[in-house]
This record gives structure tokens, C-alpha cells and sequence, in this order.
């Protein structure tokens, strides 16, 4: 079978394994929420300041989210050694990954996308007239969040420590997508809302480039 | 359950496996031909698991070749691969028995998944409890699914590491049975075992090993049995 | 054994010899003053630093195709060395921006950027320290060591972009950029005998990661008997 008709079973079976049990959703959803409540004590939540500082701290919440709900993700797949069952079924272990990130995206946007409406009330921030070019946003930021961090869950989930291991690796590999993120959706939710091209460019090239380094070194993540 | 018409043989060459500065397996050679039943025994820690997981191409050896020798390519010319049944079931336990047989025959590309899955469910007599989540099921309920999901593509090669370890009376029985109708019909199939019973009595051959490194094997002279009360005792 | 003793004799003369151009050659800066001479260490042992994570880089390729030991000992001592080098890149910063502006730091980019490459090697050895299977460790830190390296001109790109709109004072320019040509030959000069440093602290450190894993195997060869 194809490594795209591969990639989609296995999405599939992700998929239907979360909405059987939402407890991925659930959780960073309100870990979101949490972090987003305690932040809004950081600092004033007059709409100006909010717009200044909330969309940074925004992302920082969904990388933190990102850095716990991503453990599980090859985690799971050792209790029971089904991750050599895949190895064995697939013809391109890549498909592994590209399933996986491509569930661990859709989670990410689901839950950044249900804390958006929240966040707007919260911090006064109108979001009406640019919710399209967020969802774009938004999605390439969740993309790199989701590339790099599928991989570096992959290598975690063979080491000590790896609550705390994952969020090392991550965080500082994700800077890039950080700021981008950062600064694309605060010039979207300025009072003068501007497309950043070259920011969401910016997100763009960086998942592309991690695509194709997981894709050519992924599967030695996945040797015994 | 039936077997291909032309199964490869194995054949490891040289094979030495590395953990760190241990070596589980060091310079292991074998030839196993088309359609025997070996029975690979030893201690724990002996190297069967790694072999066996080396021949079904999820370990890679730090040295040393294993091949499937004369067997069927796959359409897209990638080897078939083995059917390997573990000492963990491989199965999701938050899937029906029904979605897990459904979700690896499809990722093998096994043609009418469906109709293949219903005919390996009815075979392993869990047919009723197809919609049961894998997780409700008994060790032994779990093994047959274990098996069924190995067969799934008809493997012309089968591994199994320790498959009767933990299994009910009535489950022994039926993969003893399972087992020599694969073998009858052409299957080679390479098992590790611990010591004499309905399973072994299947060999065709037996192999022992200690430390990493073959020490007897029938091939060379000697019975079946000899070599599989000698690993009961030692 | 002599040679290595010659070798590293002469390094250590090497950086002397630096260390006497930035303090006596090299003429004052205007604005800052004396402070100033310490950008030949600080800019300098930035370079080093890079190619040093450059050389763990090219290692960790290696290993990944090769499988070979010596380029996972290449690639840790590669990584320590590099991390050695851009400590001294982050606190000379602090000691150079105090005299000068009153503040111990100052996010610009490239002290920002550097500070991120510090904590993904950082990362890169707490990983290693994490996994006991010497193979495994290996494996999983060089597709890390190449993930980390893939990702330090996004980080350097992304953080000069953005400090393009909310500027802050800037420690140094450009390398060799607006450096009067005495200045910009002992800049040079400090980069070669950095170089050289990295060069010796590297092959030291290879050595003795060579031996240590050596030493293993034969303690482990004589325990199996």
C-alpha cells in the first residue's frame, strides 16, 4: 500500500481512538484555558496592553499545551508494542509520522480554535473580522509545533525522564515558530488588522524544512 | 488457515547483535529451509526474542545478513513480510477485535479486508465478540487476535516467541492445531519455546541456544525431542 | 605523546599572541573605549563556537548513515566544545554591555539567538544523559544534533526579523563590518587562534572519549569471560 493510503488508515485510527475517548481534547483544551486564566494576572487586560502582550502569551499556553499533550503520542504505542505491529504493516514507516503529526495538528488547531472565542472575551480583543487569516495562522504554527514535536515525542518516549525531556527539546527548537506565530497574530489583531506575509511565509518554510527532515531521518527514530 | 503455495526459507548469516558492550547475539549462522517447523529453545536472555525479532526485520543486527531465501516478492517487489506474533499482543486495546484485524490488513494492503477479517475472526471462534473492545478479553482471547492479525496477509514465513506462554488449556490446543495446518501446507515457521509441549511437538527441527550462540541443533544429527529435554532440564 | 604536547604548545602561544593584539595592537575604540577590546574574545569565541557545532553537525550525519563510533565521540565532543565556547560568548556579553550601556543584557538578536543555540545543546547533552543504551543514545542524539542544527538559522532568522521591529541596543556589528583595517586584522587573528583552540580542546576531548569507551568494552569483555 501507499505511504498516503498508509498515512490515512492510520490518521483514521487516530482519530477514532481520540473521539472515542476525548481525554487528549479535554485535557489540553482546559490546560489551555488554565494557563490563559493565571497569564491574565501578569499583566493589565485593558484591550490595548491585552493586544500588546496576549498574543505572545497565547502561544506560549498552546506550546506548553503542545509539550504535555504530545508525550502520549509514541508513549501509547509501547504498552502493548503495537509500534512494531506498524512497522511491520507499513510499507514506508514514514507514514507512522506523517499520521500522527497530521492527528497531533488537527488536535492542536481544534483546541486553539475552541480557546479562541474564550480568549477574545477574556482580553477584549475583537476577533471577528479576521477569524479566516487566523485559522491560517494558526494552523502553520500548528504544523511546526506538531512536525517537530511528533519527532522529538518519538525520541523522548526512548529516554529517562521524558515528562520533562520533551518540553527541553522542544521549546527551544520551537523558538522560530513562537515568534513568528507571535507576531503574525498580533498584527492580525491590531486595531488596523495587516496579512503578514512574510511571518506566515516565515512558518511556512520552517515546516517544510522539519517535514523533510523528519521524513529523512525519521525512521531511524523508530529502529531498535 | 492456509499457507502460500512456495515459502522462503531463512537464512542468518554471521548475525551478532550489540546492546552496549553485551552482545545477545554473537556470529549466530542457521539455515532454515522452505516449509520446516523450528523449534528455537534456551534460557531467558539466551538471544531467541532478538533473533526472532531480527528475522522479522524489526532489529537491525550490528552485524551479519538474515534473508528469506526463494520466497514470493511482494506486487511492489518489497519482501512479504513475516507474520510475527510476540510476547505482546500488538494489538490496540481501545479497538474492537474486529477494527484491529480491519486496521493492519488495510495498512498490508490485504485485498477484500473485510471478508478476510470475518474469515479469520470465525476461525479463532471469536466471531460474536468481533465488536468487543480488545481490552475485555482474556490473555488467551487476545493471543487467537494476536495470531489472526499475524496471518492476516498469509505470511509464507512465521515467528512466534513464546505463543503458548500464559494461554489457557483450550487455546493451546487451538494453536497447536492452527499451527500444523500452516505447517502441512507449506509454511516455515520459526518459534521460540520453552521446553516440551503440544507446540514443540510440532517441530520438524530444533535449535538450541545459550548465550547468544547456537550450542546444539537437530540438523546436525540427533532428535527433536533430545534437544528440547535438554532446555527443560537446563 | 610529545607531539601532542608540541601541538598544544603552540596553541596555547597562538592565543597568547591573540590575546597581546587585542590588549596592545589593536588601536581604541572611539565610543565605548577599552570595553571594546573584549569583542575579539566575544566575537571570536562566537565563531569557534559555531563551527565547532558545525563539525558535532556534520558528525552526527555520519553516525546516522555509518554507523560508526568515532563520529558519536566526534559528535559529543564536537557539542561540548562548542558549548564551551559559547558560554564565553554569553557572559562577555553581559561584561561588555554593563561599562557600556548600564545594563548586564540586552536581547539583541544576536546574543538572543545565541542563547537559544546554547539551550538546544544544552538539550542535545541532557538527552544523551537520558538514554544508557551507548547505541541508542547515540542514534536518538544525532537525528537531535541534526534537528538542532537545521533549526539555528530559523532561530537567528526569525529573532534578527523580529528585533528589526522592536530594536534594542546592539552589542556589536557585523563582524569585520565597520572595523578600521588594524582592528579587523586582529579580529581575524583572534578567530584563527580561537579556531585553533577548538581545534586542540576537540581532538583532547575525542581522545579521551575514545579511551573511555575502550576502556569499557575491554572491563566488559573481561566481566563476560
Amino acid at each position: 500500500m501507499s505511504l498516503l493510503s498508509n498515512a490515512t488508515v492510520l490518521l483514521g485510527k487516530e482519530l477514532r481512538t481520540e473521539f472515542r475517548s476525548r481525554e487528549l481534547l479535554t485535557t489540553t483544551v482546559v490546560f489551555i484555558l488554565m494557563v490563559v486564566v493565571l497569564f491574565s494576572f501578569t499583566f493589565d487586560t485593558s484591550s490595548g496592553e491585552s493586544r500588546k502582550f496576549a498574543p505572545g502569551l497565547l502561544w506560549l499556553a498552546f506550546l506548553f499545551a503542545a509539550s504535555l499533550m504530545l508525550q502520549p503520542c509514541f508513549l501509547r504505542e509501547q504498552s502493548n508494542d503495537t509500534l512494531s505491529a506498524l512497522r511491520l504493516s507499513v510499507s514506508d514507516p514514514f507514514a507512522i509520522f506523517l499520521a500522527k503529526l497530521a492527528a497531533n495538528t488537527l488536535f492542536l488547531l481544534f483546541t486553539e480554535l475552541l480557546m479562541l472565542p474564550v480568549f477574545s472575551i477574556l482580553f477584549n480583543v475583537p476577533v471577528g473580522g479576521v477569524v479566516a487569516p487566523l485559522i491560517l495562522v494558526f494552523f502553520l504554527g500548528s504544523l511546526g509545533i506538531s512536525v517537530a514535536g511528533t519527532a522529538l515525542s518519538a525520541i523522548s518516549a526512548q529516554a529517562r525522564m521524558r515528562e520533562l525531556m520533551l518540553p527541553i527539546l522542544l521549546l527551544p527548537l520551537l523558538t522560530p515558530v513562537l515568534i513568528a506565530s507571535a507576531e503574525a497574530t498580533a498584527a492580525l489583531l491590531d486595531p488596523a488588522p495587516a496579512f503578514r506575509k512574510d511571518w506566515i511565509g516565515f512558518l511556512a518554510i520552517f515546516d517544510v524544512v522539519f517535514l523533510t527532515a523528519l521524513w529523512l531521518f525519521g525512521e531511524y527514530l523508530l529502529e531498535e | 488457515m492456509s499457507g502460500p503455495a512456495s515459502a522462503p526459507g531463512i537464512r542468518f548469516d554471521k548475525i551478532d547483535k550489540r546492546y552496549g558492550g553485551l552482545y545477545a547475539l554473537r556470529r549466530v549462522s542457521l539455515e532454515i529451509a522452505k516449509g520446516e517447523c523450528v523449534a528455537l529453545v534456551g534460557r531467558n536472555g539466551s538471544g531467541k526474542t532478538t533473533l526472532l525479532r531480527i528475522a522479522a526485520r524489526l532489529s537491525r543486527p550490528t552485524a551479519g545478513t538474515v534473508t528469506f531465501v526463494g520466497g514470493l516478492a511482494g506486487d511492489d517487489s518489497r519482501p512479504v513480510p513475516a507474520g510475527f506474533v510476540a510476547h505482546a499482543t500488538m494489538l490496540y486495546d481501545e479497538l474492537t477485535a474486529e477494527e484491529n484485524l480491519l486496521l493492519f490488513g488495510r495498512l498490508l494492503g490485504v485485498p477484500e479486508i473485510s471478508a478476510r477479517a470475518t474469515e479469520l475472526l470465525r476461525d479463532i471462534d471469536l466471531y460474536d465478540r468481533r465488536a468487543s473492545m480488545l481490552r475485555t478479553f482474556s490473555r488467551g482471547m487476545r493471543q487467537r487476535v494476536a495470531v489472526a492479525r499475524a496471518l492476516l496477509h498469509r505470511p509464507p514465513v512465521l515467528l512466534l516467541d513464546e505463543p503458548a506462554t500464559g494461554l489457557d488449556t483450550a487455546s493451546v490446543e487451538w494453536l497447536a492445531r492452527t499451527l500444523r495446518q500452516l505447517r502441512d501446507s507449506g509454511c516455515t515457521i520459526l518459534m521460540s519455546l520453552h521446553g516440551q509441549s503440544e507446540i514443540s511437538a510440532l517441530a520438524t527441527r530444533a535449535v538450541r541456544l545459550d548465550a547468544g550462540a547456537v550450542v546444539a541443533d537437530s540438523a546436525d544429527g540427533g532428535s527433536v525431542a533430545a534437544i528440547l529435554n535438554v532446555s527443560v532440564a537446563g | 605523546m610529545a607531539n601532542r604536547a608540541i601541538w598544544g604548545a603552540l596553541v596555547v602561544l597562538l592565543v597568547i599572541a591573540a590575546a597581546y593584539a587585542s590588549f596592545f595592537i589593536a588601536p581604541t575604540e572611539n565610543s565605548m573605549g577599552e570595553i571594546q577590546r573584549i569583542f575579539y574574545l566575544h566575537a571570536a569565541s562566537g565563531w569557534a563556537g559555531m563551527t565547532a557545532f558545525f563539525v558535532c553537525f556534520v558528525a552526527n550525519i555520519f553516525y546516522v548513515l555509518r554507523r560508526k563510533q568515532k563520529y558519536d565521540w566526534m559528535g559529543v565532543s564536537a557539542a561540548e566544545v562548542g558549548l564551551a565556547f559559547t558560554t564565553v560568548l554569553l557572559i562577555t556579553g553581559p561584561i561588555w554591555a554593563h561599562p557600556v550601556w548600564g545594563i548586564w543584557w540586552t536581547w539583541d538578536a544576536r546574543l538572543t539567538s545565541t542563547f537559544i543555540l546554547w539551550m538546544l545543546y544544552i538539550a542535545y547533552l541532557l538527552l544523551r544523559g537520558m538514554v544508557e543504551e551507548p547505541d541508542r543514545r547515540a542514534l536518538l542524539s544525532a537525528v537531535f544534533g541534526i534537528f538542532a542544527f537545521i533549526d539555528v538559522p530559523l532561530v537567528f532568522g526569525a529573532i534578527r526579523w523580529w528585533r528589526t521591529q522592536h530594536p534594542q541596543p546592539v552589542i556589536m556589528g557585523g563582524p569585520g563590518s565597520g572595523l578600521e583595517p588594524t582592528m579587523r586584522n586582529v579580529f581575524f587573528f583572534s578567530v584563527l587562534a580561537m579556531h585553533a583552540l577548538m581545534v586542540l580542546l576537540l581532538s583532547e576531548r575525542y581522545r579521551l572519549e575514545k579511551t573511555r569507551d575502550e576502556f569499557l568494552e575491554v572491563q566488559r569483555e573481561a566481566e563476560a569471560g
